[in-house]
């Protein structure tokens, strides 16, 4: 969540959403969310755990490519 | 209803000391949709304002303020959004407690900064979005 956050308030292109997933089963469903913390962006790119600044920005720019 | 000890307090007033601009927290609640979630989340949102003065609180109802939470891309309740001299794009679904409790005490005071701590080449890249990204981050209290 750090890193979601902090690239968020670096640009205003980024929204950073925290979403407490026993409270939304929908959600965590719709995402198959098995593990925490799971991290999707834009419904394009996924991933389980903690990645270092580098690959979660790589993860970001995948996620934002064309 | 207190959910906060004095305990937690004590270390959010601490961490507080970093806080610099005023910083609001838009709730979003609706009663019928999840009623105890969003007295608990009203709640511990009011706590945590209550320890600075730089901390504001409004809250707003999903179904009658739609042009609200419809500007803030809010679709679910509870949600909170951390909002500094600008909107960053913080949101909170969900009551913080355990980890995201933290979390939501990092988003003020990165909101109340404005200033991120990311490498220069994050920094750079990030300049350079091409489009909106939204970055969804599911995680549980423990």
């Amino acid at each position: 969540m750090r890193l979601a956050q902090h690239m968020a308030v670096a640009s205003d292109k980024v929204r950073a959403t925290a979403i407490e997933a026993n409270e939304f089963p929908d959600l965590s469903r719709a995402y198959r969310v098995a593990a925490v913390p799971k991290i999707v962006i834009n419904d394009r790119v996924e991933f389980e755990g903690a990645l270092p600044e580098a690959q979660f920005l790589a993860a970001v720019l995948e996620a934002a490519a064309e | 209803m207190v959910l906060l000890s004095a305990e937690n307090v004590s270390q959010v007033r601490d961490l507080f000391q970093a806080l610099r601009d005023p910083v609001k927290l838009v709730v979003f609640s609706q009663s019928l949709a999840a009623a105890e979630l969003c007295a608990r989340n009203e709640s511990l949102v009011r706590e945590v304002a209550a320890t600075s003065e730089l901390i504001s609180v409004e809250v707003l109802n999903l179904a009658i303020d739609r042009e609200r939470a419809e500007a803030y891309g809010v679709t679910e309740v509870p949600a909170i959004v951390v909002e500094g001299a600008r909107d960053y794009g913080l949101r909170f679904y969900g009551v913080p407690t355990g980890y995201e409790f933290s979390n939501l005490i990092d988003a003020i005071i990165l909101a109340s900064t404005g200033e991120p701590t990311l490498s220069d080449a994050t920094t750079t890249a990030l300049a350079g979005l091409p489009r909106d990204v939204e970055i969804k981050v599911f995680s549980t209290p423990t």
